[in-house]
């Protein structure tokens, strides 16, 4: 996020694209209501009827997969009435003249035509959008898993700088991470190309660096593989040992036939986890790690606010924590790592990465020390630094490129609409989108083994279109059959109209239908996200189906 | 008022029990008196909503009002003169107290809420004669069929948190007040099972009841407040970063709590936060490494053997295919600690940038 969850409230207008923020992060769902509350403005971007779609003051209800339209419609709209910042385009950004040639290309019409949603919308969007103070944007995994994310991201950039919607209180770019620490294990390094705080792998001095704090010899100096980069590496015999730590490809990933193929595949396979998870199936070694309540260290949000996690309980017996694992195998392989606590691990990560310079565990504690009864969600001073944090002296930066971009200018890219990578056919006539639900989480590694989640929503639902259900036979509860070119599922039908004619809509936390089985593994080119919001199925009844059954249209609220 | 030269911000000044002290416009008597330490009893006051003024525990006296005010709700002004303990407030606080207890079911024995609850501090503190008005106690008969949420409307003292929360907060509105005066019952809409309302089951009603009308369901009967060990840490579900409470008692996690003001959450939870913590008790938890055994199947090992096992595959595959046949997957869950160290690993001790986890997932 370049701002915070706290001045989130304070936009006048917000723009939530691709977020189902009540659920998939419903804490910041309380701030979207409370900017309800005070009488600000929602538009909501969401192919489903969400629960904030229904509170919004405009739904923009377009098509999986269309919001570079959508969004360069409404950057047409803001042209043509000269809604633009000139101001801020002129100091603050460039590459704006080819910019908006492009968006001059396409019109609102044909947006329109594209997304779905009628052009009026747009328009209305646009205004909103660009004629008040301030306006943020929140977006989520409905923006960035498509083959086009990194355009999409781009696009949303485009409109926040386009307008001068960013910088300050209340407005910006904020996408909302979605798992507890993934912005850390970003941040750490736990990517193909970069060590901590994003220092490329290919940097001599970013190298040297990491040499000379770990007293080794870096030999490969070239960016790694992504995931699923690696899983086609397994296949091609180049990958032959993979080393797992609480993670469930099985589940999480797209395609998981081949998913399941290639881990079966792999020479040896070491999986560290706090449940035998599926992917513990297909291991040669599984290691058993202990929960983050019984762990100390820290998780960093998606607001860049860095945290302190302490444990609870001592580690189950015959657990550890994960880092302990890691230097047990280290010096097996002949390391002499000598962390003694996460605190020590947390010193060095302090002297190699300047965004976390200064987050020591001192002021960590002594910010909570200082808390006060009277803290008020404005105040969260208390809880956390937030990077870039490169000094003890510096209090943590809560809104990102305030007066200047981190690179300089910001910089606008012309984005194009590129088609999702299935269409409907006459074999797979629907669309399959997914995503989170409130009550679990991911792949079901924690949250369905929480008996008092489980006893809320214990199944795998597909949300089906009430047209839809009577066409097929369908009724609402019973189980159904779904199938992609990649395999087939038996969730069961959730009959409601969050989702609109020929459109199905299922969340990924369950083993026994995981929706991943379904979704298309095609990668963006540039992040390598798979494009996990848009596939070709096609819905049946089980057992022939009910013609003409009774509906029972459900408000789907839990 | 004066300007505040570096800031231009506006302070004013008021006295509390003859004490001088600044304020921001806008500031509650309330809001000045926890900022200097001064303790005022609420119980209808949550700091997540707005002021509500109902219970009438927080009066104080203000020099030149026709009587006491509520604390929570009045605003301070420049010159304002305020008393927050007198023999009168004393005296006032514990008759509303006494009025409360007249119907309140007095089960403290029983209660979810002892030792955390409000109601039974302030009657401690105020030194109340229990029932001098009679005691009526509620008998109302109500669903309780909710999961994570025990209900009982009994121990209610109608101070409407729960029904704000979900309200104002949460934007939803389950709970209301049906019935008048003695009959006064926060209930939903038709008496309908919450399931049926429109309830997320976050539970922040349970975390706003001041008493033993709304608590844990799935912890009843279990371990007292004052046995459990209380930590501070964060939840490990979304990217949120919420701060909770666990309250845990020798090897497992009891419950979740939160109290308004903590973390960025601000003592605000979702149903994951709130009542999705238990799987670390789970008897299904990994509690000892497995290996691959001759007939490909997994079984329970020690550590020396796993560790042996990891090592030796390790190496030979280096060997044969050297660090660019191997590939690693940090995690989203772990700490940045362990995410550090798995990295560092894998380039620093293996040799390989092939590290990912799932970003993108």
């Amino acid at each position: 996020m370049t701002n915070s969850i706290a001045d989130i409230h304070e936009a006048d207008v917000m723009l939530l694209i691709g977020s189902n923020t009540t659920e998939a992060h419903p804490v910041i769902g309380i701030e979207v209501v409370r900017l309800l509350n005070e009488g600000k403005k929602l538009i909501v971007a969401d192919p489903r009827k969400i629960d904030l779609a229904r509170r919004a003051h405009l739904h923009l209800q377009l098509r999986p997969g269309t919001n570079v339209a959508l969004l360069n419609g409404m950057m047409r709209h803001i042209l043509d009435k000269g809604l633009e910042d000139m101001e801020f385009i002129e100091s603050r950004t460039e590459n704006y003249p080819a910019f908006r040639e492009s968006i001059m290309s396409a019109t609102v019409e044909e947006a329109a035509e594209i997304s779905g949603v009628p052009a009026e919308d747009i328009r209305k969007a646009a205004e909103l959008y660009a004629t008040c103070n301030n306006a943020n944007i929140l977006y989520a995994m409905g923006i960035t898993q498509f083959h086009t994310g990194t355009n999409n991201v781009l696009a949303v950039a485009n409109l926040s700088m386009l307008t001068g919607n960013i910088g300050r209180r209340g407005t910006g770019v904020n996408p909302l991470r979605g798992q507890n620490n993934v912005q850390g294990a970003c941040d750490m390094g736990g990517l193909p190309d970069v060590f901590s705080g994003y220092q490329k792998v290919d940097d001599p001095a970013a190298v040297a660096k990491m040499e000379e704090a770990w007293g080794v010899t870096l030999e490969d100096r070239q960016k790694g593989k992504t995931i699923m980069e690696m899983m086609r590496s397994i296949d091609d015999g180049e990958i032959r040992a993979l080393y797992v730590m609480g993670e469930n490809p099985i589940i999480s990933d797209p395609n998981q036939k081949h998913v399941e193929e290639s881990l079966a595949k792999v020479d040896f396979l070491v999986v560290q986890d706090i449940f035998f998870t599926e992917t513990c199936e297909y291991a040669d070694v599984v290691l058993p790690a202990c929960t983050s309540l019984e762990k100390d260290g820290t998780f960093t949000n998606t607001e860049r606010r860095v945290q302190r996690v302490r444990a609870a309980l001592e580690p189950r017996e015959g657990t550890m924590p994960d880092w302990q694992i890691v230097q047990l195998i280290a010096s097996r392989m002949g390391a002499d790592w000598s962390y003694t606590s996460a605190e020590s691990i947390m010193t060095e990560i302090n002297q190699v990465t300047p965004q976390y310079g200064g987050i020591t565990y001192r002021r960590l504690e002594a910010k909570s020390e200082q808390r006060t009864p009277d803290v008020v969600f404005e105040e969260t001073d208390s809880c956390g630094l937030q990077w870039p944090c490169p000094d003890e002296d510096h209090s943590g930066t809560p809104v990102l490129h305030a007066g200047r971009f981190s690179r300089g200018n910001g910089f606008f890219s012309a984005v194009e609409y590129q088609k999702p990578v299935e269409e409907v056919s006459d074999e797979y006539p629907m669309i399959l989108t997914t995503g989170r639900e409130l009550v679990h989480y991911h792949t079901g590694t924690m949250s369905r083994q929480a008996p008092g989640l489980n006893a809320l929503v214990p199944d795998a639902r597909l949300e089906i279109n009430p047209d839809d259900a009577r066409d097929l036979g369908i009724k609402h509860g019973e189980r159904v059959r779904l199938t992609s070119r990649r395999g087939s599922i038996e969730p069961f039908a959730w009959v409601t109209d969050r989702v609109s004619p020929g459109l199905v809509f299922m969340p990924f936390h369950f083993a026994e239908a995981p929706a991943n089985r379904l979704t298309v593994q095609t990668l963006d080119p540039i992040s390598k996200i798979p494009e996990l919001k848009v596939a070709a199925v096609r819905l049946e009844a089980m057992n022939g189906g009910s013609p003409g059954a009774a509906v029972e249209p459900e408000e789907a609220s839990v | 008022m004066a300007v505040a030269p570096e800031t231009g911000e506006r302070t004013l000044t008021l006295t509390v029990d003859g004490q001088e002290v600044k304020a921001i416009p806008g500031d509650t008597i309330l809001t000045v008196c926890r900022r200097l330490g001064i303790d005022i009893p609420t119980l209808c006051y949550d700091e997540r909503m707005e002021p509500y003024g109902g219970c009438r525990l927080c009066l104080v006296e203000v020099e030149g009002a026709r009587g006491p005010v509520p604390a929570c709700a009045a605003v301070v002004g420049d010159g304002m003169s305020v008393t927050t303990m007198s023999d009168k407030i004393f005296k006032l606080r514990k008759f509303v107290i006494e009025l409360l207890l007249s119907n309140h079911p007095l089960d403290c024995p029983v209660c979810e809420a002892a030792g955390d609850c409000r109601l039974q501090d302030y009657a401690w503190e105020y030194e109340v004669n229990m029932t001098p008005w009679g005691w009526h106690p509620k008998d109302f008969a109500t669903r309780d069929d909710h999961p994570n949420v025990a209900r009982n409307p009994n121990r209610c003292i109608n101070c409407g948190r729960c029904v704000r929360i979900c309200r104002d907060v949460m934007g939803i509105g389950c709970w209301g007040f049906t019935n008048r005066g003695y009959e006064t019952i926060i209930d939903t809409p038709y008496n309908l099972p919450l399931e049926q309302v429109g309830c997320v089951s976050c539970g922040q009603c349970v975390s706003a009841c001041p008493v033993g009308a709304l608590t844990h369901k799935r912890s009843r009967h279990d371990v007292r407040i004052w046995q459990t060990d209380k930590t501070d840490t964060i939840c490990p579900y979304c990217g949120v970063g919420c701060e909770f409470t666990a309250q845990t008692f020798r090897d497992r996690l009891v419950r979740v709590t939160t109290e308004p003001g903590q973390g960025i959450n601000n003592g605000n939870l979702c149903v994951k936060g709130r009542f999705g913590m238990e799987f670390v008790n789970s008897p299904d938890r990994l509690t000892t490494p497995m290996v691959r055994n001759e007939d490909g199947n997994l079984v329970p090992s020690t550590w020396e053997v796993a560790l042996d096992r990891v090592e030796q595959n390790f190496k030979r595959i280096k060997e044969e295919s050297g660090a660019e046949a191997f590939a690693g997957l940090a995690s989203a869950k772990c700490t940045n600690e362990d995410n550090y160290a798995f990295q560092k690993f894998m380039r620093g001790v293996i040799g390989t940038n092939n590290v990912d986890h799932c970003a993108r997932l």
